[in-house]
């Protein structure tokens, strides 16, 4: 065991840091989608956007291992990046794996560059968790297709150019097999969308209505009808993604805890408190050791399966105990607390259901890695509008 | 980064699966009351496993503290009811940390040939480890003093006992057991030994001196019994996998339930994360981390906490049948709650890992 770099991975990670240190503080504590396009320009200019993507379309061609350097040492620095997750992270990858040469190369560069922002529209209203069971309908309309319906939960759409869209284009088979892969240009006419306000009162997700918006059929990825074979492309891109979900961590309740007093005495002496201290420690230093494993496994060509669930379910749980346990430890101070715990107590529900909830993760662990039955599905056999 | 064991280590803990799938099957149960399993004994004694982390000069094979954390993991998972952990966890490496050449020459290689199995004698009765709790005194070049529960203390040779010399200073001293009274005590696993041991003037000497040296012991011990409780662990969830599989109820297999596949996958998500320290903690014992004892009460915790559930649900999961005395769930079930105490229980060891965060951050 050592926690080494590879010469290889040192010399990386050296021109990683160097560039980092030269030209990340000029975009400190931006979060504006300018800044954060002006610095996706940055790194693709000097080869460090899309860092595992093939060098005809502009990436780097590098490794899956270099790819986690990078994040290590990027996130160091308080970078504008949000914005370009969704679609850097799992829409531009399903492109470049269903479209034809063509279509990639004149859509990856310019979304590596930062100069387009991608948004996934999978979620609807009736479907989320079962997102096979979507309703919005491509009807064929000579060489294209005249799209109709509504999305939900879309983060940043009112932003994106573009949408990765899976829509129905066959209701008469089983859910699953009448789906297919899209496409769109959010500028298309026909689309509105709406922002939603979450709980924190932010509006970051969007509700996206489509009327009769015509899509060409150049634009759809992968056969007709067998687009959630797609869509699994797409999520599976997401367990690439071995990152840490933000917020306060362990290290943020320790200091609070350190600095907070109880009957005149530091909290942490409190034996509750220390009590606690100890399971988050456990939870949260566990699950970095957890990706060390993932990143050694990485390291060795292998790809993470369906274990990668671990990371989502056990950091979204632990942000929103954390943090509400920091406000707990406030008192009634708490009530009127600003500042990043209760920022993020109020974050944290969201982070328990994007992206998969903590039950749809715990049947993927009981399903996929523990091998139990599967649930019962009722629609599954029968066709979508039986 | 090569957070992974080594191709060797590996192989010795397949191995040591291997044997241990036919020759420790069913001991546990064997064990009962008796607290061993001697033909199991003999066999492991055969095998080298105790001495893998010995340098070959003391009758070790030097396989390395990687090897044994494996050969611990299948040792735990088959139950194997053997006096390995107080020579192979506890004496050896104690002895390789704070030993001298002759004390070293003296024991090492009786604990790797197993014809010296040691106990680890701290407790004096109930409560959490703590220096001001020991009342057994070290005059004259002899320990007079009650320990209780000592794991194996009733077939050990040797023990390490926790005393207070004449200046009120806790140290660790090694005593040969013979003409120790003993005890044998009726154990909450049975098929491991617990005892009271009567030190009356009995002949010892210092190992290790202060309070800093017993945790250090304790410590490296954590480290090996981390991986035992893992492989106990992973073992009963693959038993209440299997059996929920197998098992039907309202017309489909209870594995098909939610709250059981849910049940199922916490229990997965607790052992993974402990695994996870478990192999840090190995890494910080080998390289002498500053972290090192942070590390190991981090192991030791959740890989308590991973174990106590597996059990538990395991048992949950098997509904009557699991509290029955004929089904094994109840074997780790003991054997979960003995590993858990042994060293200390939890709440000790958090507290431990609380205050090494609380020195780090005063540093
Ligand atoms: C902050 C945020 C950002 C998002 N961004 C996007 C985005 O950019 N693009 C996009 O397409 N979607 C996005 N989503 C949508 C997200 O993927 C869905 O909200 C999620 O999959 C859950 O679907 P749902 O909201 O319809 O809830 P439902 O699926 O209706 O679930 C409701 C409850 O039922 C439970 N449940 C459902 N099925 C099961 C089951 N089989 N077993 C046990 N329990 C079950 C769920 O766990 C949940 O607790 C976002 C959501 C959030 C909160």
């Amino acid at each position: 065991m050592d926690f080494e770099d590879s010469p290889e991975e040192a010399a990386f990670r050296a021109e990683a840091s160097a560039f980092l240190e030269r030209e990340a503080p000029g975009f400190g504590g931006r979060g504006d989608v300018a800044a954060a396009k002006a610095w996706q320009g940055t790194k693709a200019e000097a080869g460090f956007a899309g860092i595992t993507w093939p060098r005809r379309f502009g990436g780097r061609g590098g490794t899956p291992m270099q790819q986690v350097i990078w994040n290590q040492e990027e996130e160091k620095y308080q970078v504008p990046r949000g914005v370009f997750e969704i679609g850097l992270g799992m829409c531009v990858p399903t492109v470049m794996a269903y479209a034809e040469a063509a279509v990639c190369e004149r859509l990856v560069g310019p979304a590596l560059r930062g100069e387009t922002i991608w948004c996934q529209l999978f979620s609807e209203p009736a479907a989320g968790s079962d997102v096979a069971g979507l309703r919005m309908r491509a009807e064929r309309e000579g060489d294209g297709w005249r799209i109709n319906g509504q999305k939900i939960w879309t983060s940043g759409a009112h932003f994106s150019d573009f949408g990765l869209l899976l829509a129905r284009t066959d209701p008469s088979v089983p859910k699953h097999r009448g789906l297919t892969m899209f496409f769109v240009e959010m500028g298309s006419p026909g689309i509105e969308v709406r922002r939603i306000r979450q709980i924190s009162g932010e509006s970051n997700f969007n509700e996206v209505f489509f009327t009769n918006v015509w899509v060409p059929d150049g634009q759809r990825l992968g056969e007709v009808g067998d687009g959630w074979r797609v869509a699994l492309t797409t999520l599976m891109h997401e367990r690439l993604a071995i990152g840490s979900l933000p917020g306060p961590d362990f290290e943020d309740l320790l200091t609070l805890a350190q600095e907070i007093a109880i009957e005149g005495a530091p909290a942490i002496g409190n034996a509750a408190v220390r009590e606690r201290l100890a399971d988050w420690y456990v939870q949260s230093q566990g699950l970095e050791y957890t990706k060390w494993r993932a990143i050694t496994a990485l390291s060795r060509g292998q790809m993470p399966g369906p274990e990668a669930s671990i990371y989502k379910l056990v950091s979204a749980r632990k942000i929103q105990d954390l943090s509400g346990f920091a406000l707990d430890l406030l008192g009634e101070a708490g009530l009127a607390a600003g500042g990043r715990f209760a920022e993020a107590w109020l974050q944290s529900p969201g982070g328990r259901i994007a992206g998969g909830t903590d039950e749809i993760l715990r049947n993927i662990i009981a399903e996929r890695v523990l091998g139990l039955p599967g649930d019962i599905r009722l629609d599954r056999d029968k066709p979508f509008n039986a | 980064m090569n957070f992974a064991f080594s191709e060797v280590a590996v192989q010795a803990g397949e191995a040591a699966r291997e044997v241990l799938r036919e020759a420790a099957s069913g001991a546990a149960r064997r064990a009962f009351g008796a607290g061993v399993d001697a033909a199991l004994w003999a066999r492991v004694r055969g095998l080298g496993w105790l001495g893998a982390a010995i340098p070959e000069a003391f009758g070790g094979s030097s396989l390395g503290e990687e090897g044994l954390c494996l050969i611990a993991e299948a040792l735990g998972e088959s139950l194997a009811p053997v006096p390995f952990a107080g020579g192979a966890y506890v004496a050896a490496p104690a002895l390789l940390r704070f030993g001298s050449a002759a004390q070293q020459a003296r024991w090492l290689p009786g604990i790797a040939d197993g014809s010296v199995a040691a106990a680890w004698a701290l407790s004096e009765g109930p409560g959490a480890p703590e220096a001001r709790a020991v009342g057994t005194v070290f005059r004259d070049g002899a320990l007079t003093g009650v320990k209780w529960p000592v794991v194996d203390g009733t077939l050990a040779q040797l023990a390490l006992v926790v005393a207070r010399d004449g200046a009120g200073e806790v140290g660790v001293y090694l005593a040969p057991l013979e003409g120790v009274s003993r005890e044998a005590l009726a154990g909450l696993d049975p098929s491991r030994g617990v005892a009271r041991l009567a030190f009356e003037r009995a002949p010892a000497e210092l190992l290790a001196s202060g309070w800093s040296a017993v945790e250090a012991v304790l410590a490296r011990a954590a480290v090996f019994v981390a991986f035992e409780q893992l492989g106990g662990a992973h073992r009963a969830l693959m038993m209440a996998r299997d059996y929920a599989l197998e098992r039907q109820a309202f017309g489909r297999k209870i594995g098909s339930f939610q709250a059981v596949k849910h049940k199922l996958a916490d229990v997965y998500v607790a052992i993974e994360l402990a695994r996870s320290h478990a192999f840090y903690a190995v890494w910080a014992m080998m390289a002498e981390a500053p972290d090192f004892l942070r590390a190991a009460a981090a192991a030791r915790v959740a890989a308590t906490r991973a174990f106590e559930m597996a059990a538990a649900e395991t048992i949950q999961v098997h509904g009557g049948m699991g509290f029955t005395w004929d089904s094994d769930c109840h074997l780790f079930y003991r054997r979960s709650k003995h590993l858990a105490l042994c060293l200390g229980g939890i709440g000790y060891w958090k507290d431990i890992l609380v205050r090494t965060l609380e020195q780090r951050n005063a540093a």
